[in-house]
């Protein structure tokens, strides 16, 4: 089954626009997500338990540092992805939508950077 | 000028319920818990950069009552979004559009996101840490 137009078929041609990249982007991220958020869920319930010590060991190896710092990016940006469809589809109204897109846009930057940081500074032993 | 009757494309209110409609809408909706719930996260792990007392706080509102829904809740929403984005996936690569075979696959995603969460909280159960 085609969901592509006649017209789009015989010229061999998509969407004109930008919006392939963002449908595209969001099930790439999407589909990251599986593996990793299926890692986190379940190596975080495998955990003897969750004091301070034991979470710090566990972010402090290598591997999991890596695997944490790809969820929070990936998870981050597959989120600003998809809320934009919902605001795209609800917010009407130039004025409204870009202070929308902006807000969003900030909220995201300051949660990624956030988590990211956070990551990096227990993997490298910094905190006391 | 008086309202004239125009014709109006389909929408929600012109279907016959099915159970696929609620599922669709629940995608959405796990969607956008799950950015908010991120939030939880991004404490989680600041508060375990920031050292042991705030952690240790967190972990403490977390563990809580209410806290245990949220993260319950959040833990379904998450496989819930992650099991049917897969639907999505298949859809977008082509496959399942048949009457029969969505509601098949439909069901099969609460199914399993149900399956994996009750997963998720026996582990947790049984580390003693729930």
């Amino acid at each position: 089954m085609s969901l592509q137009s006649p017209l789009g078929r015989v010229l061999g041609k998509g969407s004109a626009k930008s919006g392939f990249h963002h449908w595209w982007v969001e099930r790439v991220s999407g589909a990251a997500l599986v593996p990793l958020g299926l890692w986190f869920a379940f190596a975080v319930a495998a955990l003897p338990d969750h004091s301070y010590a034991t979470v710090r060991q566990f972010i402090g190896q290598p591997c999991h540092a890596v695997l944490l710092v790809l969820l929070a990016a990936t998870a981050t940006y597959h989120s600003r992805m998809g809320l934009q469809v919902v605001v795209d589809d609800y917010v009407h109204g130039k004025g409204a939508k870009l202070v929308v897109t902006l807000l969003l846009n900030f909220i995201h930057a300051v949660l990624g950077v956030a988590m990211v940081l956070a990551v990096v500074r227990l993997s490298l032993g910094g905190a006391a | 000028m008086a309202a004239r009757e125009r014709p109006l494309s389909p929408h929600l209110q012109v279907y016959r319920f099915a159970y696929t409609m609620a599922l669709s809408i629940l995608h959405r909706a796990t969607g956008i818990a799950l950015s908010v719930g991120m939030l939880l996260l991004a404490w989680w792990l600041v508060a375990a950069a920031g050292g042991e007392a705030g952690y240790t706080q967190v972990v403490t509102c977390l563990g809580s009552v209410p806290g245990k829904v949220v993260l319950f809740g959040f833990s379904f929403a998450f496989f819930y979004h992650l099991c049917a984005g897969l639907r999505h996936l298949a859809w977008d690569l082509g496959h399942g559009f048949e009457k029969a075979t969505a509601r098949r696959s439909g069901a099969a995603v609460v199914i399993v996101s149900l399956g994996l969460t009750a997963a998720l909280w026996a582990l947790l159960l049984s580390r003693g840490a729930a």
